[in-house]
Order: C-alpha cells, then structure tokens, then sequence
C-alpha cells in the first residue's frame, strides 16, 4: 500500500516538475532576449538604415530590416487573404452534402501547414527562376504568401463554422443566393478575419527560411517591388554572425524588437479570439 | 434582375472552386516542381547511393547525403527523447490533477511560445544553451566540447515542439471518457495507476500521432538549429559531436548553388527528400488524429 502511494507522490511530483520546465521555458527564452538585447537598444537601431561601417560596429540602424519585413508580411497576409477568404467560404457553404471531400481539403490543407518555410523557400526561389526573377521584395513576397495560405484557411474555416447555422438559413429562406448569404456570414465574423490576419502576420514576420532565396537583402529600404529587401530575422541572422561584439549586441538588440513585435502581435489575436468565442456563448 | 444574381452566385461559385483547386494542388505541384529539379542529379547517380553515400564534393559532382540525414535524425532523436516525457508528464498533471486555474494561466504562454520565430530560440540557444553545454555538461562527459552540437540543436527543438505536443495531448486526454476513470478508480485503483494502466494506454493513439507530427515538425526546421549544431559534415558519434542537418545545407549554400553544375539539382533534392518525408509523417498522423476524433463523437 505503500509503495503504491509513494509510487503515485513520486509521478506527482515529476508532473509538477515538467509543467514547470515546459511553462518557464517561454520566460527563460523572452528572459535571455532582454537580459542580453535591452543593453544594445538605442533610438537609432528603429529609425536609422545601416550607415557606412554598421557592419563593423559604427552608427546606424535597422530601419531597413522592420520596413523590408512589414512589406514582405503585410503583403503576402494580404495576397494571402484575397487567396483564402474565397476557399474558407467554398469549403464551408459550396459544399453542402458533400462533407468526406471538404474534409480532405481540410485535411490538404493541414499538410500544407505542416510543410516546413524552407521548402517553400525553395519552391519560391524555384518560381523565380523559371519566371526569371531575381531576388526581391516580390520574390519573398510570393514565398511567404505560400506559406500562410494553409494558415489563412484553417484558421477563418474554424471561424466561419462558429457562424449560427440559423444565420445563414435565415438568409437563404429569404431569398438570397449563396453568394449574399456568404456576404452575410463574412460580416459576422469579422472579428475573426483580423485574428487570423494577426496570425498569420506574426508568423510571416518571423519567418526566415522562405525569405532566405527569395528576398535577398539590402541595406536600403525598398522602392519597388523588383529591389531586394532585408527582413528582421535574417539582419539578426547575419549580425549573429559578426566576430564584432558591438555588431553582435546589436543583433541581440535586433532580436529583442522581433520579440516584442511577435509578442504584441501573438497576445492582440489571443484577446480577441476570447473577446469574439465570448460573445458567440 | 433575378437572372443577374443567379449569374453572379455562379460565376463567384466558380471562381472560388477555381482558387481552392490552385491552393490545394500545391502540394502537387511543389512535389513535381521539387523532382523536376532534381532529375539531373538524379541521372547522375541513383537514390540508393544518394542516400547512403558520405562523400560529399559538388565540384566534382559527387553527391552524398549520408551525413546530412544522421544529423537530422541525431537533432530530431534527441528533440523527441527530451519533449515527448516532459510533454506527457505536463499534460497528464493538467488535465488530471491540477487545478483548472493552471491550465488556464499555462496554456496562454504555451500559446505564447508557439508564435515566437525560429530565429529567436537559435538566438537563445547561442545566448543560452551553448554556454550551458560548453561550461556546466560537455565538461563532465568530454574532454572538450564547443558547445555547438547535436545536443544543443535537440534542445532548442524540443523547446520549439512543447507547444506543439501539449496542444494535442491536451486535447486527447480531455476527451478520455470520465465512466473509464471511475470504473478504475472504483476498482481501488490509485489515480496514477489510473493514468498508467488505462488513461495512457487508451491515448496512446493520440500520443502517437502528436509525436509524428512533432517529428515532422523537427525534421523540417532551419534556422534555429543551423545556428547551434556546429554544421560539421560528419556523422555524428556522441550528443556533444557537431551536426549537419538537411534544411541547415539547404540553407547554407543557396548561394553558391548557381555556380556549380548539378548543385542547385542537388540541393533541390535535399529539399524534396524533406517534402516527402514531411508529407508522409503529417498524412499518417493526420488520419490518425481524425480517426480518434471521429470515434470521440460517436
């Protein structure tokens, strides 16, 4: 009897244990960004492009990075809705009586997440090549707005399958075809557009992988769709890279502001999908 | 005017079709983009000697992936081996025994952890792992040890999958059925025996499919891991041995791949033996993860 009450504090006391570990690992991370990066922070790193010898620890910034990333990420969140918007209505409301095939898009769609930014990274790249393009901010662009497709998707198809069935009934019995019913239901949730809009900015802005062939980098912010443009996670990856301390701490400090952006973004969509899943109970 | 919107529904209906069509033959068409490419290395050499080949000179054409797939597997082995009873013990405490306050405090930084990118955990593991590697663990099992290793690349990663595999467990563990439970318990059974002999081996589907889709998920990232395994071409022998993992030479030499016949076919294979694999995993757990869905509602 012993044994197995000990057997049961002992199992316990692991469970504790590890929840411990799994839920401060997200503070021993955000922790070790600040402790490291918050030193390095200067006014210039967010409103300053690279300057002459940035690359060997003399002034500058990385303005060029955030405004490359905010370009690459609002533009393929928003190709990507154009794209994903239409398929979440289609699988939800064009196929009616047809549920083993709308779950194997479903399904599709769920690989497709699955695939890693570095195989889209490569397709892209492969893209560019056949259209001859060279690496630009259409490039990455193009790349990225594959990967969060599958994202876009899944997540305004759970939205729409929140929407009341009698909502969309009410609106077809009075005569609306299925395309103004649609219209309806994209007005009830709204809410939900932008948490999914939210999400998949944050995971484009983070993104390094699908970017890497496809974007290039350059230390000016760019003017046209054809320029390449740097993005926040590979002007960390490459200042990492420096031998030069100062350049080092910069990166640190570089991290430090993606942190922060994909953490406002992250906690903004999580607010708001418990705002909108409160007001549907 | 009736006949106006009627078209218009069709039409819309059309084009929707159309758009969901493209967006799912993705898939197909990264598969074939992905061969296509690869075809002149694969002309060159056969899968087999691909595969198992640990020579490895692009000027000479000769192409072994040998070395690039054990430090994959190295990262993702250990990734797995470190998550996978922490994930379990995790869940298990906050579906069975703890208090719901703690799952709702624990899960919004799980979420948390979830959206933060890649190229942050390398950065920690740098800041973080390395150092803890090099200085307080390596010293005790090796002589000398850089810190940049297959250990410090199954860290990083098993941190980047906790949020993956606690999601999913949650979810298995909470549709266990209360009636198993209670008959357990009413038998005398002690509430960890309950979990060990009925409750785990009842999930154990699901416990699967969570650890196909978080070893799809390891196999497949980049940049965390190229920045703390060391990128050393070799098989590895021992945890703190450096490692070169397939998305790491991928990304590494994109540069130079243009330069040197058969390369950029070479590297393309590299990342459709990614794809299929990846593909496979995340169809297997997928079926699976329906399947239980499908008995639950039943």
């Amino acid at each position: 009897m012993r044994r197995r009450n000990l057997e049961e504090l002992f199992f316990k006391f692991l469970m504790v244990l590890a929840t411990l570990v799994v839920g401060g690992s997200f503070f021993l991370i955000v922790g070790t960004i600040f402790y490291k990066g918050a030193p390095y922070m200067t006014f210039d790193m967010l409103t300053k492009t690279p300057g002459g010898g940035f690359y060997i620890g003399k002034e500058g910034g990385i303005l060029n990075a955030i405004i490359g990333s905010m370009y690459v990420a609002g533009g393929a969140t928003i190709l990507g809705l154009i794209i994903s918007i239409p398929v979440a209505i289609y699988l939800n409301m064009y196929m009616d009586g047809k549920k083993f095939l709308s779950n194997t898009l479903r399904m599709v769609f769920d690989v497709l997440f699955g695939i890693p930014s570095i195989v889209y990274g490569a397709f892209g790249f492969l893209i560019m090549v056949y259209f001859g393009l060279r690496a630009s901010l259409l490039g990455g662009i193009i790349a990225v707005t594959l990967l969060v497709i599958p994202i876009l998707v899944r997540t305004l198809d759970e939205v729409i399958r929140t929407v009341p069935l009698e909502l969309r009934d009410a609106a077809l019995s009075l005569g609306s075809t299925r395309w103004e019913t649609a219209k309806v239901v994209l007005r009830a949730i709204r809410p939900g557009i932008i948490t999914a809009i939210l999400i998949s900015f944050g995971r484009a802005i983070g993104d390094v992988a699908a970017v890497l062939f496809t974007a290039g980098f350059s230390d000016n912010i760019p003017t046209s769709l054809h320029e390449p443009a740097a993005t926040l996670p590979l002007a960390i990856f490459f200042q990492l890279g420096s031998p030069i301390e100062e350049v080092q701490g910069r990166g640190y400090a570089s991290a430090l502001i993606l942190t922060i952006v994909v953490l406002i973004i992250t906690i903004l969509s999580e607010l708001l999908v418990k705002k909108f899943y409160k007001h549907k109970s | 005017m009736q006949t106006i919107r009627l078209l218009k529904d069709k039409i819309i209906s059309k084009l929707m079709l159309l758009f969901t069509i493209l967006s799912v033959s993705l898939v197909f068409i990264i598969g074939i983009g992905l061969y296509y490419k690869s075809i002149p290395v694969l002309q060159n050499s056969t899968w087999g000697h691909l595969l198992t080949s640990s020579v490895w000179k692009p000027l000479k054409g000769l192409f072994g992936f040998y070395p690039y797939i054990m430090g994959t597997l190295w990262v993702t082995g250990i990734a797995i081996i470190i998550a996978l009873p922490l994930c379990v013990l995790t869940s298990l405490y906050i579906v069975e025994y703890a208090h719901p306050r703690v799952r709702r405090i624990l899960m919004p930084f799980v979420n948390l952890l979830s959206g933060i990118p890649p190229v942050i955990f390398g950065v920690w593991g740098v800041l973080f792992i390395i150092p803890l590697i090099q200085d307080h663990i390596a010293p005790h099992f090796v002589e000398f040890s850089t810190g940049y290793s297959v250990l410090a690349g199954g860290i990083v990663l098993a941190v980047m999958i906790f949020p993956l595999i606690v999601s999913i467990l949650n979810e298995v563990l909470r549709t266990m059925p209360q009636e198993l439970k209670d008959a357990s318990l009413a038998l005398g059974a002690t509430k960890w025996e309950t979990i060990k002999k009925v409750i785990l081996r009842k999930a154990l589907p699901g416990i699967i499919a969570a650890t196909v889709l978080a070893i799809s998920r390891a196999f497949g990232e980049t940049i965390a891991v190229l920045m703390v395994c060391g990128n050393n071409a070799v098989v590895p022998h021992s945890v703190f041995d450096a490692g070169y993992p397939l998305p790491a030479l991928i990304a590494n030499n994109y540069g130079d791949m243009m330069s040197i016949p058969l390369y950029d076919s070479a590297l393309m294979f590299a990342a459709l033996l990614l794809f299929i694999i990846i593909l496979l995993f995340n169809i297997i757990s997928r079926i699976i993860l329906s399947r239980l869905e499908r008995k639950m509602a039943a």
